[in-house]
């Protein structure tokens, strides 16, 4: 078998449907019902006018989605990186065992007589007679017991489940222990049955920070450019590169949501003068109320790839619009650029051409487009996990979304200006000033304005949808995570985890780019998998060939 | 030589009705009557409030399956929560939640997978019946407990020609339905426990035939209950003798000897408003 028939990806292209006959042939198996609801969360791109996709709705049961619950992103996203918080899960023990670092979000301690909590796992393990005779009393001593042990800064509770079902009310317990301790308690009815998605647990995360954090420490922040960043998680170290970039700019970081960060940065990170989001599905909310209630302003940024950081890092200095950080912003990119020039280049040499598909998150199979982009390689298709609308088609969408049920179930929270601190950060002209050359706030223009026409933009994919996806594109690496990785190789299609990044990272900034190249460079040039080939595909040619009656069973 | 008596099965029986019927006041009185006539048999209050089984204690306060199984773990056994009651019949309280917390559903299951480890249902015990006395509707699965998975096998409502009372008793036959198409459980009649209400008799007589099955007997309201109920005593433990010590008996001797257990047709509410009017608005 010749090695290179089937290297080149221009050697089926002709062969290879259009978006629309690929998107027919996934959807032609559904039953009418299943069809009606796909049909809409599967578009053909047209970036210049994005179509509308029924994002943020239920998932078909059965279609084996890669979704995941409130409690995850909750807990597991937003709020478990900080690190000297004491969280405990109140509930059966499986919803904390299974949330124990599974994330990697890095962490380590900044500062002397600090404390890193990460490593542990705690919960109230509910057995049945908490079910019975509800679990209050449990968790109060729980939280005793960890004050006692550890005596955290602060302790964060999760609801799980059947504490919804019980009605134990955590917020009681917490405001008793708060009182009782003197440190800071509080909690979050993050259910996992809540909302469609982990998307609900984000928003009620945003809230729960927002209302018991954000704020508490004036103390005022020494440096001339602060900053925070919304909706960095530092998985594999993203926030750290980050750091170090930022630092060589002299940008200071106050608070980082959340990845790598103390409480005392988070009650401390209204101090800031500019809030810059990467995530923009999981932490909007907090950009905006920090903004109502502060009058911090607030862009969307993309650390991932060198023409995003390039972009980002331009904007947040045009943003202060000091000729001094302007220059600096300049030289660090152009040193940076001397050690990743090189690097993209030779990768350049094998990946350009080849193909990758995104089914990740919710800003995630965006950002990564750009890494992309920068070796070479086309996207055919992307979508989120449980991403909202504006997330495809960019918040102009924001006034025409339909409140659901599900969404209406969220608490969304009443902000008011705050008549003390709230401050305009530079005065309104200069902000006016701004956006008359184009610099916009409050701003994100969503994935499908990015994307190439002609691609396929798939929310929430199915399982189906996959196996039929990498049948016919037979993408040279899929973007995805942990729940279809081994699926998706097994079919001989290399795949890239890009919520944990399977053991690697950073991939955020110039450094973590890098890393990406090398990394994809590696897994879309090996013949490895070419080898993955049931032996049975080989044996039954050759036993039609014998004439013999009855299949061979090789 | 010991001549081998054919034993007859265990009856396993649930009595359900709206709340304030007077289902434990029946049940309790009931099986004052069946122990009386011989039978062996033991309650199993299904109710967080542990009252079901007062009346053939004497007032004793119950220690009830899920407080004994907190206070004790996993060591409990049957004599910690099964007490011998009027006429050796067996009393057993679930027990549950204070108001407001936890939830009891879930611990009637947990207390009735209890009394099956603990072997309480075991033959050595001889039971002839064992009644389900259980809280109000339907409300959610743990109540269902009984229904489910043959825990019982016949079940009574006790309801009186209330609008809420009739209302509450249809359904409780939507949930027979619904267990009934996957299990055993099948409806054995309607206990009316009379209010007086106008045309009672008749009307849950043409109810009980419009569900399909039977009014098995009609207890008349009678004072002798409440006296029996201050001195902590069923009706025939307190006066053997009093009228209504008599009906209670005839409703046991009715269930004792009912033959007639089916899966019921619950009314749509036109219906059963239309029985209303028919028979409510008589005069």
């Amino acid at each position: 078998m010749s090695d290179e028939a089937t290297d080149s990806p221009q050697a089926h292209e002709g062969l290879v449907p259009s978006a629309a006959e690929a998107r027919e042939q996934m959807l032609e198996i559904y039953p009418k019902k299943t069809r009606r609801k796909r049909e809409k969360q599967m578009l053909v791109n047209d970036p210049g006018s994005p179509g509308e996709i029924g994002a943020n709705s239920r998932t078909v049961p059965g279609i084996i989605t890669q979704r995941g619950c409130s409690y995850a992103g909750c807990k597991g996203v937003v709020i478990g990186p900080i690190y000297d918080i004491l969280h405990i899960t109140h509930g059966p023990i499986g919803c904390g065992w299974y949330s124990w670092l599974s994330r990697r979000n890095m962490t380590r301690i900044r500062k002397a007589g600090e404390t890193n909590f990460l490593q542990y796992s705690m919960s109230t393990d509910m057995q049945e007679e908490q079910i019975v005779f509800g679990g209050e009393k449990k968790l109060a001593l729980a939280i005793q017991e960890a004050y006692d042990e550890f005596h955290p800064k602060a302790i964060s509770i999760y609801a799980t489940c059947p504490v919804g079902l019980i009605g134990d009310d955590i917020h009681k317990v917490c405001r008793e222990m708060k009182q009782k301790l003197g440190i800071n308690i509080f909690g979050f009815s993050c259910e996992g049955y809540k909302g469609v998605s982990q998307s609900a647990g984000h928003h009620i995360a945003n809230n729960g920070v927002f209302k018991h954090m954000i704020g508490l420490d004036d103390t005022p922040v020494e440096g001339k450019y602060k900053i925070n960043i919304l909706g960095e998680y530092n998985i594999g170290g993203d926030a750290w590169e980050i750091d170090r970039i930022l630092a060589l700019c002299g940008i200071k970081i106050i608070g980082t949501l959340s990845g790598g960060v103390s409480y005392d940065d988070i009650t401390n990170c209204h101090m800031a003068d500019l809030n810059v989001v990467m995530c923009h599905r999981s932490i909007n909310y907090m950009a905006e109320m920090m903004e109502k209630k502060f009058g911090i302003p607030w862009f969307k940024v993309n650390f991932i790839g060198i023409n995003g950081t390039k972009k980002s890092l331009r904007k947040i200095a045009k943003y202060f619009g000091d000729k001094e950080l302007i220059d600096r912003v300049e030289e660090v990119i152009a040193k940076e650029m001397s050690e990743v020039r090189p690097v993209v280049e030779d990768v350049k040499t094998r990946t350009s051409g080849k193909t990758a598909a995104l089914f990740v998150g919710g800003s995630r199979a965006h950002h990564y487009q750009d890494l992309f982009e920068d070796m070479g390689m086309k996207v055919i298709s992307a979508g989120y996990e449980f991403a909202h609308r504006d997330d495809y088609e960019g918040r102009d969408v924001l006034p025409h979304i339909k409140m659901d049920a599900d969404t209406r179930n969220i608490e969304e929270l009443e902000v008011e200006q705050d008549p003390a601190r709230f401050n305009l950060r530079g005065t309104a002209d200069r902000k006016a000033a701004l956006q008359s050359e184009e610099f916009s706030f409050s701003d994100y223009e969503g994935m499908m304005r990015q994307m190439g026409k002609d691609t396929l933009v798939i929310d929430d994919i199915s399982h189906h949808e996959m196996e039929k996806l990498i049948e016919i594109y037979k993408p040279d690496v899929i973007g995805s995570g942990i729940k279809d990785k081994y699926i998706i190789e097994k079919m001989g299609v290399p795949c890239k985890q890009l919520h944990s990044y399977d053991y690697g990272g950073p991939y955020a900034g110039f450094k973590g780019a890098i890393n990406f190249y090398k990394e994809i460079d590696r897994m879309t040039s090996t013949k490895v998998w070419k080898y993955i080939h049931a032996p049975w595909h080989d044996a039954a040619p050759a036993a039609e060939a014998a004439a013999a009656p009855e299949p061979v069973n090789a | 030589m010991a001549v081998a008596v054919e034993k007859k099965p265990m009856r396993k029986v649930a009595i359900y009705g709206k709340g304030g019927i007077g289902k434990s006041t029946t049940t309790q009185n009931t099986v004052a009557a069946l122990a009386e006539m011989g039978k062996k048999v033991m309650v199993v209050g299904c109710d967080p409030k542990a009252d079901s089984t007062r009346l053939l204690l004497g007032g004793l306060a119950q220690r009830s399956v899920l407080d004994t199984l907190r206070e004790e773990g996993e060591d409990v056994e049957l004599d910690d929560i099964r007490s011998g009651g009027f006429c050796n019949s067996l009393c057993v309280e679930s027990g549950g939640p204070e108001p407001g917390v936890g939830c009891a559903g879930r611990g009637i299951i947990t207390s009735i997978n209890m009394l099956e480890q603990l072997g309480a249902y075991d033959e050595e015990n001889e039971l002839d019946y064992v009644f389900y006395d259980v809280l109000g509707d339907v409300v959610c699965g743990g109540f269902a407990m009984p229904i489910r998975e043959g825990k019982a096998e016949e079940i009574y409502i006790v309801c009186s020609g209330e609008m809420m009372a009739m209302y509450a008793a249809n359904n409780i036959c939507k949930g027979i339905l619904k267990f009934a198409e996957t299990g055993v459980v099948r409806l054995g009649g309607l206990i009316c426990n009379s209010r007086n209400v106008d045309n009672e008799a008749q009307m849950i007589k043409k109810f009980a035939e419009k569900l399909g099955t039977q009014m098995i007997h009609f207890v008349p309201r009678d004072n002798d209950v409440q006296r029996a109920e201050i001195n902590r005593k069923t009706v025939i433990e307190w006066n053997p003798e009093v009228k209504q010590a008599g009906e209670y008996r005839s409703l046991a001797r009715a269930i004792d000897s009912n033959k007639l257990f089916v899966v019921p047709k619950p009314l749509t509410i036109p219906e059963l408003e239309a029985l209303l009017m028919e028979y409510g608005l008589f005069n």
